[in-house]
């Protein structure tokens, strides 16, 4: 159940042909339901792909399964060539380098914003180690500048549950960051943010990719406008079209299903 | 490691803490061999069973804290695991009669009662109090080990959990019942002579076993207290309040979960062990559901997460019980459940909240996720 090598800290995911994240064929159903039905989908290193849909595309069905929350009934979910995400557990899949963000802001309210930091942090996480290791200067470092990045420097003492929603919102975002993940799957990061806020994060995701590749689901067509080189249009479970914001905007399916609309 | 330990509390609270602790271990005892028994400080020999069994049960209360204040867990079955160290230590006692039962045999008088013409198997090694050391110290470990294993790993928590917990306590209660199980039956074990040859109705030797009560409860606090100021203990409490964002955040809930549930249980086991030669018997009573139940009210009444509240709570609750059950018996348990609903609707981090609430304004727990 347990596999050792999953805690160590480095796993070398290949990439040699370009791509991140490769979906194949997958299909998830509930209960008949077809929440993905036969979904291709290809992620390049380093790139920034948002991912659109009307509800019930599958959106989310798709990140819960890279993430392992989900078992796909058919197809393949493969972490660069070398690591088959159907096959592994959560926290596997989080040491692989795979840093997810939810829908609703999911951080530990109990616990400070350094706390917060303190606990995503790329470490050994098993039980002993918790037990018995503090954070090194070097860790200490890395969270000071990462609070900087997410622009939480001010509040690093203040328990999580008296932050705003876009102050969660980007805490969470800079729990990923120090997970150090080659891939961040990002659901709705602007949802209940204001214009300023928003442009914020665009900002924010935008200097992520190139070292990290980055998937967003979004609804906001101006947040997307302003972040995404390429689209991908998901439609009842599988993809409906894919390529520049421009020309997907145009596409008369597109236009059908959900822009038109 | 030793720098660490300092940190675990302000100087003022250790302290504090050693100011309680020798008074419970170092006054409290000369207060009863110096003074006279007419003085008004002079401390009666009864006391000291009666504290040892409530040191037992804030043992006890600091094991359930640990599970379900702090990693949000709540088990309503650690009766069992209590009353596992309370069998254990109940057998030693039973072997250490020898021939000075009713019926002047070298078997425990019940197996006398029933029949019996040879001890049964499992009771081999009881003669021996390493051995059943050794029973007491792993074997309410081992069980939470292999039940936490099975419900973890398929991931049932919440009410689930607590349900199933308080099935194993039921059926384990009825197993022990039965007189063919041999454990006594409804009786269970009791009519102790001595511990090690020390004669249990000595008050010297009934206060030595409260002065070790006394210092196990105290390092299983400096144990607790080290375990929730690490990142371990922070681990936990955000098992409690966001467990997916644990897990995608890399670590493997299970491990941690396991851990600290077998701990709470070998805790759990220790203050069986110890409660039994206090109060002078163990049966299956122990494993009634009710009483499980209890053990969680101790912690929810003196203020969850917070270890602290658990001792309090469990004296506060108990001394109550105390008090009612020899006032007036029959509203006992109206009362502890008023009490139970009291707590949660008004003082949801209970006794100590009451206290800490106006210190720490700005800085308002969260109980729940959103």
């Amino acid at each position: 159940m347990t596999n050792p090598e999953a805690q160590i800290k480095d796993v070398s995911v290949d990439t040699s042909h370009g791509c991140i994240l490769y979906i194949e064929g997958l299909t998830v159903s509930f209960d008949g339901f077809k929440a993905l039905n036969d979904l291709n989908l290809y992620i390049d290193e380093g790139e920034l792909r948002c991912i659109i849909g009307p509800n019930g595309a599958g959106k989310t069905t798709m990140m819960d399964v890279i993430t392992g929350k989900t078992r796909p009934d058919k197809g393949t979910v493969f972490f660069g060539q070398n690591h088959d995400l159907s096959k592994m557990t959560e926290y596997e899949i989080s040491h692989a380098g795979i840093g997810r963000k939810f829908q609703k802001p999911t951080v530990f309210l109990n616990h400070t914003v350094f706390e917060n930091l303190e606990l995503a942090l790329k470490a050994e996480k098993n039980v002993w180690t918790s037990l018995t290791k503090s954070l090194s200067g070097e860790q200490k470092d890395l969270i000071e500048k990462d609070l900087e990045t997410i622009g939480l420097t001010e509040q690093m003492n203040l328990r999580a549950g008296l932050l705003s929603h876009g102050q969660k919102q980007w805490l969470e975002i800079g729990m990923l960051l120090v997970q150090d993940p080659k891939l961040l799957l990002i659901d709705e990061p602007v949802a209940g943010m204001t214009h300023q806020e928003t442009e914020r994060t665009a900002e924010l995701l935008a200097s992520l990719a190139g070292k990290h590749s980055v998937v967003v689901v979004e609804h906001e067509m101006d947040f997307i406008r302003s972040i995404a080189n390429r689209v991908t249009v998901l439609h009842e479970g599988s993809v409906l079209a894919e390529g520049k914001m421009e020309d997907v905007q145009e596409d008369p399916k597109v236009m059908e299903v959900y822009l038109g609309s | 490691m030793i720098k660490t330990i300092s940190e675990l509390h302000s100087f003022k609270g250790w302290l504090f803490n050693f100011l309680l602790l020798g008074l419970a271990v170092v006054l409290l005892p000369l207060l009863n061999i110096w003074l006279p028994e007419d003085s008004a400080w002079h401390v009666p020999n009864y006391m000291f069973p009666l504290i040892g069994k409530y040191l037992c049960y804030a043992l006890v209360a600091l094991a359930v804290d640990l599970i379900w204040g702090y990693t949000g867990i709540l088990s309503l079955g650690h009766g069992v695991f209590f009353s596992i160290g309370g069998y254990a230590m109940g057998m030693y006692l039973m072997r250490s009669i020898g021939k000075e039962g009713v019926y002047k045999s070298d078997l425990p008088d019940f197996m006398v009662f029933l029949d019996w013409k040879e001890l049964p198997w499992y009771w081999y090694g009881f003669d021996n109090f390493i051995f059943t050391l050794l029973v007491i110290l792993v074997i309410p470990g081992l069980l939470a080990f292999i039940f936490g294993y099975f419900a973890f790993r398929s991931r049932i928590k919440g009410v689930y959990f607590a349900i199933i917990t308080q099935a194993m306590t039921f059926a384990l209660m009825l197993l022990f019942f039965r007189n063919n199980t041999g454990f006594g039956g409804n009786n269970g074990l009791t009519d102790f002579k001595r511990i090690l040859g020390y004669s249990l109705q000595e008050p010297s030797t009934k206060m030595g076993i409260y002065i070790i009560t006394a210092l196990i409860l105290f390092l299983s606090y400096v144990l607790s207290r080290y375990i929730v100021k690490s990142k371990l203990g922070r681990v936990l409490i955000a098992i409690r309040d966001a467990e997916s964002r644990v897990m995608f955040s890399g670590y493997n809930t299970l491990h941690y979960k396991l851990a600290i549930w077998t701990l709470s249980a070998f805790l759990c086991g220790i203050a069986g062990a110890l409660y039994v030669p206090q109060v002078g018997i163990i049966n299956p009573s122990e494993m009634q559901p009710s009483n499980s139940i209890e053990m969680a009210i101790w912690v929810a009444v003196g203020g969850r997460g917070t270890l602290g509240g658990a001792l309090v709570g469990a004296g506060l609750v108990n001394g109550a019980k105390s008090w009612f059950t020899v006032a007036a018996p029959d509203y006992w348990l109206y009362f502890l459940g008023g009490l139970f609903i009291v707590v949660t609707l008004f003082f949801p981090k209970g006794f100590v909240g009451i206290f800490s609430r106006s210190s720490s304004k700005n800085n308002k727990e969260v109980i729940l996720n959103d």
